[in-house]
């Protein structure tokens, strides 16, 4: 196989259709989430929350809720006060309020009680007495604001002398000759836009139960997608040497990014059991998971590109305001992310980027799919698709006369590899037969493309270190079955089946006899989290690592056994056979028998890291680095009612270059169920809060899932994915991401069709019925109500009038 | 606490049961925490999603809004009562092959609804599938392959 490019007929599992390995479990009701497991004597936890958008806390007096029949025990911030933070530059979280609260929802205190109704009377009766802070809700007031931190005036210390204490992160980066690439450009497009916020709203709530033994161990179960990250700060913040701490993660239901850091519930639960003695459960209410947040960030954007009449990019600004809420969460890499991953798939011969990112009193931003890079996104291919309009170009050709190529590295310095990214336009340039529909439908309806990228893992982990990123340990036996100890996390996107097909490929044995064990600190290995599309790439190639290590193992003993050559050893769909001798051939446990007499017990260990050669030498090149890119093209098709502003996305054609497909069926899954969610963000999400004319100022908006306008089976487009594999050089058997590059250009390219079925710009999410209905009164007053025209067209009539 | 518990009567997966909670107890509580069904899901806590829908006497109900005792001498199916000991539902079946569970989380529900959908209709159209599935909100699959899976249990079961 090696030195060409492996076809989908060198294997045997990979790349088929292939169920997943806990689908029946699921679909039976038999999987076991966090909040179904019960545990004997457990104890129901609750946690008060500040009723305040920024105030300070005076006291808190617990004694009425320690005197109620039934409470176990009572924490408040006093009982944890380390402070913590995802990203370790920034720990300015406590695990409750200590003596600020910072937003409507902040913990404060928290109790374990017999059941729910005690807990609820519980908290009842705790007192805090606060003295009201100014609040600032809006990012540019919490930049302008001047003052000091005592006095309320900063939501937090500042982080550097002279800067406001209202700002998380400033990044601002250059590259290329930017004066040259505005004196180069012919056309110009200035446009500014926003990005409303949205949330995660996976259908699981967060919850967590603790237990501490008698011994001094702690055992948190928790919804979370990183049990790594929460297994080190919940010994930091409990102050308990790492290895007393054991995290298990049941099955997740759904995460999206929002269950990718620790909360306060994972760190109450510890706490409340150690006090008193009995493990204890907390589970969100749907409320609270919109409090917790940690969604997508609102963006203030401000857009300058310039491009050559033949439509080459040469210059590209940038200003962007981030609105961070409360605490930093992610938000340090948000910030480098809203422009270090716009540098692909178009080649961008001189770029600057200015983002900061403020605080601001309301639930903490953090990453949502597609992280830091929906945003950008979505502002850069309307401007790309502005430009096009102005250079009479199609869209789709300035795309590809922008097109970076493989084997190359971005203006920031990031290394790409494999891009198919012109197979994923030429996918759905013919399956939405644009050529013939650009331009040329009715009024009324449209037709938009737009592209992206995205990384497949962030090359370098959160904290800084050299050991690997993922980790797996295999471990076969005598009765042929393959048990496969694994890191990863799975969040439903298929990671534990992905491992049971690398395992059944590479020993030859039938899915069924692969066992995947899972989420649980105690016995799998380090792996860092499901989170940056890292999973399928590195725990993938871990997995690969440690098969055939133990491979070659068998391959030597079952060679020796025929005295011939290991190399010659093929293990595939239940047999160890020697192609070139049809005498030679054993079923797959006869081989295992073999090699466990010659070796003993077998068992080996995989890892991978990344490579450390493919970001930018400045400071912030690191951010953004992935050992490989994802790229993915969509068109959609609108319908624009003209009389109400009513947007309806009819389908959406997703082509994605995911380098291999493992699973057809899965990537197709991650393909549909990202476009869903951009379709959702560009027509109906807003994570947004109350103002004092409106209510009370810092209240959520609509903190429930009928009011939070998630799409229907009745709402979502039909969805049709065209999978395209470039076979990346790095990744396990050539595969890159799925989970989150195809949600990006859901946004734009519904906006870039909005413009083509009525000829008007939304430039600010989401496409609301009253926004795109003053967008038409707008159009309408100035008689310019029409359908754009198709360069063609224009071209000719230029031609005309020129003779 | 002191909160009045009662002794509610429930007929669930053809089984009758006496089960002691809370007065102010919904069904997916009595499910879930009572008789420790914990098949069904709870999504909210109010009726918005969906995830929490069983059947009673046949129709997609949301159980976290319906007081236990409403549920009194009704016949109620959760998922764990969808399969058979031979073999499970062919939705449930479909669901597996065409990877229309991706968390699984709004599966049971939806499970419910769709085989309340072909129990009254064993061809229904596409766009009758998004209507019966409309009140069950799904966060992971953009709903697409949980349409071809319905479909193709509905062409299983006409083809028996
Ligand atoms: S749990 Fe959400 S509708 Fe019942
Ligand atoms: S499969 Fe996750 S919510 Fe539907």
């Amino acid at each position: 196989m090696s030195g060409k490019r492996p076809s989908r007929d060198d294997f045997a599992v990979i790349g088929r259709p292939q169920r997943k390995i806990d689908g029946l479990a699921k679909s039976t009701g038999r999987a076991a989430y966090t909040d179904d497991i019960v545990l004997p004597g457990m104890l129901h936890g609750k946690i008060l929350r500040s009723p305040h958008p920024h105030a300070r806390i005076r006291s808190i007096d617990t004694a009425g809720a320690e005197a109620l029949p039934g409470v176990h025990a009572v924490v408040t911030g006093a009982d944890f006060p380390t402070p913590y933070g995802i990203i370790p530059w920034t720990p300015d979280e406590t695990a409750l309020a200590v003596d600020r609260v910072r937003y409507i929802g902040d913990g404060v205190a928290a109790v374990a009680a017999v059941d729910e109704d005690t807990a609820l009377e519980a908290l009842r009766r705790i007192e805090v007495d606060y003295e009201i802070l100014p609040a600032v809700f809006d990012p540019h007031d919490a930049l302008a604001a001047e003052g000091n931190y005592e006095a309320g005036d900063y939501i937090h210390p500042p982080k550097r002398e002279g800067w406001n204490g209202n700002i998380t992160k400033k990044v601002h980066l250059e590259f290329g000759d930017l004066d040259a690439g505005w004196k180069a450009g012919e056309i110009e497009v200035e446009a500014e836009y926003y990005f409303e916020g949205t949330t995660h709203a996976a259908i699981e709530p967060h919850c967590a139960i603790g237990r501490f033994d008698g011994d001094g161990r702690l055992t948190v179960w928790s919804s979370t997608q990183v049990p790594h990250y929460l297994h080190r700060e919940l010994a930091r913040v409990l102050g308990l040497h790492p290895a007393e701490v054991r995290v298990i993660q049941p099955p997740v239901g759904g995460a999206f990014g929002g269950k990718s850091e620790p909360f306060d519930l994972e760190f109450c639960v510890a706490a409340l059991s150690r006090k008193a003695g009995r493990p204890v459960k907390i589970l969100y209410t749907r409320e609270e998971v919109f409090y917790a947040h940690r969604g997508r960030h609102p963006f203030h954007m401000w857009y300058r590109t310039a491009m050559t009449r033949d439509g080459m990019l040469t210059g590209v600004d940038a200003r962007i305001v981030l609105d961070g809420g409360a605490y930093a969460s992610f938000g340090l890499v948000t910030t480098y992310y809203s422009g270090q991953l716009l540098t692909a798939p178009y080649a961008l011969p001189a770029y600057r980027f200015d983002s900061v990112r403020a605080y601001t009193n309301k639930p903490a931003c953090g990453p949502k799919r597609g992280h830091g890079s929906v945003q950008p996104r979505f502002a850069f291919e309307v401007q790309l698709d502005k430009l096009a309009e102005l250079g009479d170009i199609d869209p789709i050709e300035l795309r590809r006369r922008n097109f970076i190529g493989a084997n190359t590295r971005t203006v920031n310095e990031l290394r790409v590899t494999s891009n198919g990214f012109l197979e994923c336009l030429e996918a759905v340039e013919g399956a939405s037969g644009w050529k013939e529909r650009w331009r040329r439908l009715p009024f009324g309806r449209g037709l938009g493309v737009a592209g992206s990228t995205y990384i497949s893992g962030t090359n370098y982990p959160i904290y800084p270190n050299d050991m690997p990123q993922s980790g797996i340990q295999v471990q076969i036996d005598r009765s042929g079955r393959v048990a496969v100890f694994s890191g990863g996390s799975e969040i439903g996107q298929g990671t534990d089946s992905a491992m049971a097909y690398i395992a059944a490929e590479e020993f030859g044995v039938p899915l069924e006899h692969v066992r995947v064990y899972r989420g649980d600190t105690d016995f799998t290995p380090v792996d860092l989290g499901a989170y940056s599309s890292r999973v399928t790439f590195m725990l993938g190639n871990a997995c690969i690592d440690a098969c055939r290590k133990l491979k070659r193992r068998i391959q030597e003993a079952v060679a020796e056994h025929w005295e011939g050559e290991p190399e010659a050893v093929v293990l595939r769909e239940g047999r160890a056979f020697d192609p070139s001798d049809p005498e030679r051939s054993l079923p797959i446990r006869h081989a295992f028998q073999i090699a466990e007499t010659r070796w003993g017990t077998l068992g080996e260990t995989g890892s991978y890291n990344t490579p450390k050669d493919v970001h930018g030498q400045y400071r912030g090149g690191t951010i953004g680095a992935s050992p490989a890119y994802s790229f993915t093209a969509h068109i959609a098709e609108v319908e624009v009612d003209p009389e109400t502003g009513i947007v309806t996305v009819d389908r959406i054609w997703v082509a994605h270059d995911c380098g291999r497909a493992l699973n057809p069926v899965l990537v197709e899954g991650q393909m549909e169920g990202s476009a869903y969610m951009g379709f959702a963000e560009a027509l109906m999400e807003e994570h947004v809060f109350k103002d004092a004319d409106h209510g009370r100022a810092g209240l959520h908006n609509a903190p429930s899932l009928l009011d939070y306008r998630l799409p229907t089976s009745v709402d979502t487009p039909e969805l049709e994915s065209l999978i395209i594999e470039s076979v990346d050089p790095e990744g396990p058997y050539g595969a890159k991401e799925a989970g989150e590059g195809p949600l990006h250009p859901s946004i734009p390219a519904i906006a870039n069709a909005i413009h083509d079925a009525v000829g008007v710009r939304v430039d600010r999410l989401p496409f609301s019925p009253p926004r795109v209905w003053r967008a038409l009164e707008k159009a309408r007053e100035a008689g310019a109500l029409a359908k754009p025209a198709h360069p063609a067209d224009r071209l000719s009539s230029r031609t005309e009038v020129g003779a | 606490m002191s909160h009045t518990t009662e002794v509610v009567r429930l007929h669930v997966n053809g089984d009758s049961v006496e089960v002691g909670v809370p007065a102010h107890f919904t069904l997916v509580e009595a499910l879930r925490y009572g008789l420790g069904l914990t098949g069904t899901k709870q999504g909210c806590d109010k009726g918005d999603c969906g995830a929490c829908t069983v059947l009673v006497d046949g129709r997609p109900t949301l159980s976290c809004i319906l007081p236990v005792q409403e549920a009194e001498d009704r016949q109620v199916t959760t998922v764990e009562g969808l399969a058979t000991p031979e073999a499970v539902h062919p939705l449930q079946d479909e669901f597996d092959r065409h990877g229309a569970a991706q968390c699984g989380f709004c599966t049971p529900g939806i499970l419910c609804s769709a085989a309340a959908l072909l129990d009254g209709n064993p061809e229904p159209t596409r766009d009758e599938i998004r209507e019966a599935l409309s009140g069950n909100l799904c966060r992971c699959t953009g709903y697409t392959k949980i349409f071809v899976a319905v479909e193709a249990a509905a062409a299983r079961r006409r083809g028996r």
